[in-house]
């Protein structure tokens, strides 16, 4: 079995593993997303990082960001797994795998579901730099919204 | 009640979790609470969830239930 759809977790995401989730015999296309760890930002040198989560909720989230993505686009299929604990640069810190019948779905819906993650989804990194480390929020006006759209303008 | 905490207000503190004992009240009076026992961390900008469902300053907390401090997120 493929596991359930949303899951966080501590070990190395299975890109595959998250695809096969949302395999269906009625699906066109299926978009993969993985976020990754960059190590520069803003000129600044990122050595590792730290993500955590409030797991049940987060869970609870990912399926409300499903549940918004069913009301926008019945036919899209999506599964999230989301890692915390300590990453590396280029390590693999999300996956979102959406399917649909044809492609433009399956793109639109995976971008609202990364828009929405980092505005209703529970989870925090912590930058580790070569001079300090910081728990990152609000200085990347990363503004929440628990219910409705995200500005479709938001620039990551 | 249990009030969960997470990043650098866990961090500030030095804990994750927090048990006490409230009669029912507001989050926004659970934050008083907090703020008056836990001086060194900032509740300004920071989301409530009761029950882990998203919560305001208004919302009822009953003794049993779990009161969670979000700090601005970064997941993604």
């Amino acid at each position: 079995m493929n596991g359930p759809l949303f899951e966080i977790t501590d070990k190395v995401i299975d890109v595959e593993q998250v695809r096969q989730k949302v395999v269906s015999r009625n699906a066109g296309a299926i978009t993969v997303f993985i976020g990754t760890v960059r190590e520069m930002t803003n000129g600044k040198k990122t050595l590792h990082l730290e993500y955590q989560a409030y797991t049940p909720m987060a869970i609870k989230m990912f399926e409300q960001i499903a549940q918004e993505i069913k009301e926008r686009w019945p036919d899209a299929h999506i599964a999230i797994t989301h890692r915390v604990g300590h990453l590396a640069i280029s390590d693999i810190a999300v996956v979102i795998a959406v399917s649909s019948p044809h492609r433009k779905m399956a793109y639109e819906a995976n971008e609202y579901a990364i828009d929405r993650i980092k505005q209703i989804v529970p989870i925090w990194k912590k930058e580790h730099w070569e001079d300090g480390t910081e728990w990152i929020g609000d200085q990347l006006e990363n503004v929440p919204y628990p219910t409705g759209a995200p500005p479709l303008n938001e620039e990551e | 009640m249990h009030i969960l905490l997470f990043a650098h207000l866990q961090e500030t503190i030095g804990q994750s979790k927090i048990t006490i004992d409230l009669p029912q009240c507001t989050v926004g009076e659970v934050k008083e609470w907090v703020a008056s026992n836990y001086p060194n961390i900032s509740l300004q900008q920071v989301m409530a969830a009761v029950n882990e469902e998203f919560a305001t300053d208004a919302t009822i907390v009953q003794p049993e239930d779990t009161v969670a401090f979000i700090p601005p997120i970064s997941g993604g």
